[in-house]
């Protein structure tokens, strides 16, 4: 009896599917925007140069729609076959031949980048052995939803899958410096949310303080947010980006260890350290 | 009966609350001693591990098989990492203690530095010893200390809880044992310094920071003009200057304009005039250009520092942001320690911050010598099991932080791609980096 069904479950999914990948195999796909495609853009492009690039089988990564250092190479090794100059930026040229030379799917890639399977776009395979099979339990509440998640593809645009970090850095540890950023010193002006991130990434780097994020942000007494809870709010998109540029190099508070609100600080020891300058209510120093 | 049904109705009450406060203060309580507990933990750990640590260098020094000595080595230096790490959990922030602390990092960096050399072939040095000798002899004197407090903390029932409080409030930190107890070790170590910078290793050292800046001296008015020169050409009288205090690497201006929802920020060296950093904060929107036409508005910006050459390295977009960093060239050799970084609006490709810090602090004329091995004698040295890209000759600082012309190779193994530099004068490995690769989203809504 299970089984009868099974096979019906599978058999009407087989069917569902087979036009679904095979069809929109066939449609002409208008490729790319006009814009240069070059090392470290995200994006709908990057997604259809990772395929495009898979296809012809240049590229071995994950699609991602992040042109990292993958997709570098296997453009540079494009380029090369194809007599181009070798640049790995991806200009009108790159683009007309690679639209010649392979055909792009945007439908399945898309649709496996959405229900967020493991897959490949090599050309010359069947698509079906190119994604990752699901368990019969998912591929039937899938079904289900399917009708949903159609209405929904109509609406958002598929965004790439992966995220470019600072070198060191994942987005969770920038997501505890946004939430120590933005504790201690959401009131502040921009720059300054920036200098008190940089006191972060200085205390990391000095010998004097522990030698990671975490370890500096939850040393007993080091930041007040930390101490009072006010740590866990939710932070803005703005503590995240005055994170980033600190990561990134920036640092207003001109290489500060420490900082203080003078209407509020207890400490006669904190007075004592050489001041570098104030910026919003706090006052950086060494 | 009315009177009856309040009694008991107020006795229920009284005893739910009695209950109920009686719960409360227990939790209370019971985080509390959690809390001591932890910090207990860390300085009994520090004690102990500063008592190993100072056995450890004594039976180092008393060492004479150089196979056993590496592994010891290693070991002091595993064990002061440790005792950082414990230094970390206690709170210790508001107490000057950085000496102490930098004394551990010292002696995790000498030793890490000794441990990891051939000392077959490069045995100790007459120096390096006294250095030992020196770590040994304040290794002892802090835990001597340490001992002592830890004696008194157990004899009293001494609780860190009241050390917290005592810091927080400021009031009587003088009298507190564990307080003093710090405050003693910290000023035991006052002689150390020096002995270090003699030998040449450690963390202390003077800086030696921004000593090649050029130019004359600025004064606020100059300040001012070069200041909306960068900042978009706002004008002078909306800007706000302030000089730094005595506690800045370099003397600096730094000014600053708010107009309705943007406000920008420069910070410019006394001396020359220099930008270090600028910043431009507003709203931006969606992306609406590409990130290599946001990189050419970079690059046109950067020439505004009137550097010779500078050759984009790096490229990332975060989000509607893009991000470039620059490197000094010369003869086509590029030095990474000077490096520039700009950052561009992709909305409408304004550009809304610039960093030359590491530049300016870097940079300065220097003799190149050249390579002495070649390319390919370089290419040997690399590890054959991954594939070699792109080559380069770089300047980098390397593990002792000396300045060093490398050859640098950009090779991939599987799908991860490494930065390998090669020592131009010795072949010498000098640094392996793995590039980063894009990091998959995990709260992605499905």
């Amino acid at each position: 009896m299970v089984w009868k069904k099974t096979m019906v479950v599978f058999l009407g999914l087989a069917l569902l599917l087979f036009p679904l990948s095979e069809l929109t195999y066939v449609k002409p796909v208008l490729g790319f925007s006009n814009q240069v495609i070059q090392q470290g853009a995200t994006g709908d492009d990057v997604i259809e140069l990772q395929s495009r690039l898979q296809y012809l089988g240049f590229y071995n990564g994950e699609i991602d729609g992040v042109f990292g250092w993958g997709t570098y190479w296997a453009v540079r090794n494009f380029q090369y076959e194809f007599g181009l100059e070798i640049d790995g930026l991806v200009g009108q040229e790159v683009k007309n031949k690679l639209n010649k030379a392979s055909n792009y799917d945007e439908g399945y890639v898309k649709e496996q980048i959405r229900k967020g399977k493991d897959f490949t776009h090599y050309g010359g395979t069947p698509k079906t052995q190119q994604t990752e099979q699901g368990n019969q339990q998912q591929q039937q509440n899938q079904q289900k939803n399917q009708q949903q998640q159609q209405n929904q593809q109509q609406q958002q645009p598929e965004e790439p899958t992966a995220v470019n970090v600072p070198s060191g850095y994942s987005q969770n540890d920038i997501q505890l410096m946004a939430n120590a950023v933005y504790g201690e010193a959401r009131g502040e002006p921009y720059v300054g949310q920036v200098a008190v991130a940089a006191v972060i990434l200085n205390r990391i780097k000095s010998a004097s303080f522990p030698n990671n994020a975490s370890g500096v942000i939850f040393e007993p007494r080091a930041f007040t947010a930390v101490a009072d809870g006010q740590i866990w709010l939710e932070p803005n998109d703005q503590a995240k980006d005055a994170v980033m540029d600190a990561i990134n190099g920036w640092d207003p508070s001109g290489q500060a260890l420490y900082y203080f609100n003078p209407n509020t600080a207890t400490s006669d020891w904190i007075w004592s350290r050489p001041q570098i300058k104030q910026i919003g209510k706090h006052i950086f120093c060494k | 009966m009315g009177k009856w049904i309040a009694i008991i109705l107020l006795s229920i009450t009284t005893i739910g609350a009695g209950v109920w406060g009686y719960k409360e203060n227990q939790d209370k309580n019971a985080v509390l001693i959690q809390a001591e507990n932890s910090y207990q933990r860390a300085f009994h750990e520090l004690t102990y591990n500063v008592d190993l640590l100072h056995d450890k260098i004594g039976s180092s020094l008393a060492m004479n098989s150089r196979n056993r000595l590496s592994p010891q080595l290693a070991e002091i230096w595993k064990i002061s990492s440790d005792a950082s790490s414990d230094v970390g959990q206690l709170p210790l922030t508001l107490l000057p203690f950085n000496k102490t602390e930098e004394f551990l990092h010292d002696i995790g960096e000498f030793t890490y530095r000794t441990a990891v050399r051939d000392l077959e072939k490069k045995p100790l040095s007459e120096e390096e010893i006294q250095m030992l000798e020196e770590l040994h002899k304040k290794s002892g004197e802090i835990e001597g200390e340490l001992r002592k407090v830890q004696n008194v903390v157990m004899k009293d029932n001494l609780r860190w809880m009241d050390v917290e409080l005592a810091l927080a409030t400021n009031d009587e930190v003088g009298d507190n044992t564990i307080v003093n107890g710090f405050k003693t070790v910290e000023k035991s170590m006052d002689g150390f310094e020096e002995s270090v910078t003699k030998t040449g290793f450690g963390s202390s050292g003077p800086e030696k920071s921004f000593r090649h800046l050029e130019g004359e001296k600025i004064d606020e008015k100059q300040a001012k003009k070069i200041a909306s020169q960068w900042l978009e050409k706002v004008s002078t009288d909306k800007l706000t200057v302030t000089k730094s205090g005595k506690g800045a690497d370099v003397p600096m201006y730094t000014a600053s304009f708010q107009n309705g929802d943007k406000n920008g920020y420069i910070d410019l060296t006394e001396k020359g005039g220099h930008p270090l950093t600028i910043m431009i904060s507003r709203k931006v929107g969606e992306p609406e250009i590409s990130l290599y036409e946001a990189s050419e508005k970079a690059k046109e910006y950067a020439e505004g520092l009137e550097i010779s050459d500078l050759e984009l390295v790096e490229s990332n977009q975060y989000d509607n942001m893009g991000v470039f960093r620059f490197l000094y060239t010369q003869n086509d050799v590029r030095f990474f320690p000077d490096s520039v970084v700009v950052k561009v609006a992709l909305d409408n490709g304004e550009v809304l911050g610039m960093s030359a810090r590491d530049y300016y602090n870097f940079h300065s004329e220097r003799e190149l010598n050249e390579p002495e091995i070649s390319l390919e004698e370089a290419r040997g040295k690399v590890n054959p099991n991954v594939e070699i890209q792109e080559n380069h000759l770089s300047v980098i600082e390397n593990d002792v932080n000396e300045q060093v012309l490398c050859y640098e190779f950009l090779a991939t193994m599987e799908n991860t791609t490494y930065r390998i530099f090669i020592n131009a004068t010795n072949g010498q490995e000098e640094k392996v980096e793995t590039l980063k690769k894009a990091e998959m989203k995990f709260n992605q809504e499905v």
